[in-house]
């Protein structure tokens, strides 16, 4: 079988109508990027569910991070996806702008130069991500309990994937199978999917990043369809089983805790805390429990839920563009907004 | 933000590596990971999460292959409806 093969077939099938969901930002940015939705039958639907950590980071968080910055001799640090963020006020961004010191690095593990380069500063880590990013984080603490630092902190927002999926799938949604992410599933192993391909007895598909890549992965669940199976179209990088030592070092430190999501409320054990024995690392994470809206009539929960489409929102190219954006789903480059914005407008 | 790359791993220095991204030569975590010099890795947010076993080319290659053997070597343009295809080649 060719590549153009499995194209033809995907424009031309004429089975019954499928909606399938990709649960990574950056499946989302890929798919549209390389114009697959336009590809494929009209039968076989594709959304993006809550697959970008940016995006599913509740204001609360944004808020709690911009009170520690603006406290003297903090510092806060993180990736640069969440610096423009909207939190109930403000964003990482403006605050920046105003004299609170965010300093945007590439790894977290240069936080411990910059703290000992700087003892008499706090540095806090926003800590926010899944599975794929978790370990990071693990090997920052374990490196702060081992080598003792005393300035460095973690403000988490960290979430777990087969929870959210299972919460769209118990809220009703009808999805008939799940492009399962690729780097998140280098960390849980292909395995973390299957009680959920075997409760709700639709396929799962770990599916790499490249064209050729996703049409694989969309072909075979369109293929799998009505079937409680995982198969693992990643394997250069994807295992059955994971990275062990990663998910080991993750479960040293962290532990399972009620999280809460953008747009979408609490959901019971979605997320990750530091164990009370390492709590003193944490900044508050455990109290983030409000979630405001920029823009009343923001629908990124229901985007994030697969039950609109960014362009079914008022706001969509109009009060909210990534100029502008009035939700997290505009922000990161990886929301489904941004992508729609961008790519499929 | 789950991004990541893959690079040659350049050098060793105990759980810290020298990633080598097409030049661009980036120091990461790699205590998660058995790593040799030469070994292609794929690397997020400063840490290496994995070896790349394999050429995504021949992963490609071999998943295709895969498909034809699953499908029993029904000529794909004539399926219209995956239906009542056998599943098989699953974890």
């Amino acid at each position: 079988m060719t590549i153009d093969e499995v194209k033809d077939a995907l424009a031309g099938y004429d089975g019954r109508e499928l909606t399938l969901m990709e649960v990574c930002g950056s499946h989302t940015r890929a798919i549209a990027e390389y114009g697959i939705p336009g590809i494929l039958s009209p039968k076989i639907r594709l959304l993006s569910g809550p697959g970008c950590p940016v995006c599913v980071t509740p204001s609360s968080y944004i808020d709690r991070l911009l009170e520690i910055g603006r406290q003297p001799g903090h510092v806060i640090t993180t990736f640069g996806d969440l610096m423009r963020v909207p939190g109930s006020d403000s964003s990482l961004s403006e605050a920046k702008s105003e004299g609170v010191r965010v300093d945007m690095v590439y790894s977290p593990m240069q936080v411990v130069t910059m703290a000992a380069e700087e003892p008499e500063k706090t540095f806090v880590f926003a800590a926010v991500g899944f599975e794929t990013t978790i370990p990071v984080y693990a090997a920052l603490v374990d490196c702060i309990i081992k080598k003792d630092i005393r300035n460095i902190r973690l403000l988490l927002s960290l979430k777990t994937m087969p929870k959210v999926i299972a919460h769209l799938m118990e809220g009703g949604a009808a999805i008939d199978g799940f492009l399962a992410p690729g780097h998140v599933s280098v960390v849980t192993g292909a395995n973390a999917f299957r009680p959920l391909a075997e409760t709700y007895g639709i396929p799962f598909v770990v599916g790499g990043f490249e064209a050729k890549e996703l049409l694989l992965a969309i072909y075979d669940l369109v293929r799998l369809q009505g079937q409680g199976v995982v198969k693992n179209d990643y394997p250069s990088v994807v295992t059955a089983e994971g990275n062990p030592a990663a998910s080991e070092l993750c479960d040293t430190y962290f532990t399972p805790a009620d999280a809460l999501w953008r747009g979408m409320g609490t959901i019971p054990g979605s997320g990750l805390l530091l164990k009370k024995e390492y709590r003193r690392l944490d900044m508050g994470s455990d109290a983030l429990l409000s979630d405001h809206k920029k823009n009343a009539a923001c629908i990124c929960g229901q985007v994030l839920m697969g039950k609109k489409l960014p362009g079914e929102c008022p706001l969509f190219a109009k009060a909210c563009t990534p100029e502008h954006p009035q939700g997290a789903c505009m922000v990161s480059g990886e929301g489904s907004c941004r992508a729609y914005f961008v790519y499929q407008r | 933000m789950c991004v990541a790359l893959p690079g040659i791993v350049e050098k060793i220095e105990d759980n810290n590596v020298i990633v080598d991204f097409s030049g661009n030569k980036v120091r990461a975590f790699g205590g998660f990971c058995k790593l040799a010099p030469g070994d292609r890795v794929l690397v997020h947010a400063g840490c290496v999460l994995q070896v790349v076993s394999q050429s995504e080319a021949e992963e490609l290659e071999s998943i295709l292959k895969d498909i034809d053997v699953i499908g029993g070597g029904t000529p794909v343009r004539d399926v219209r409806s995956f239906a009542d295809e056998a599943a098989g080649a699953v974890l």
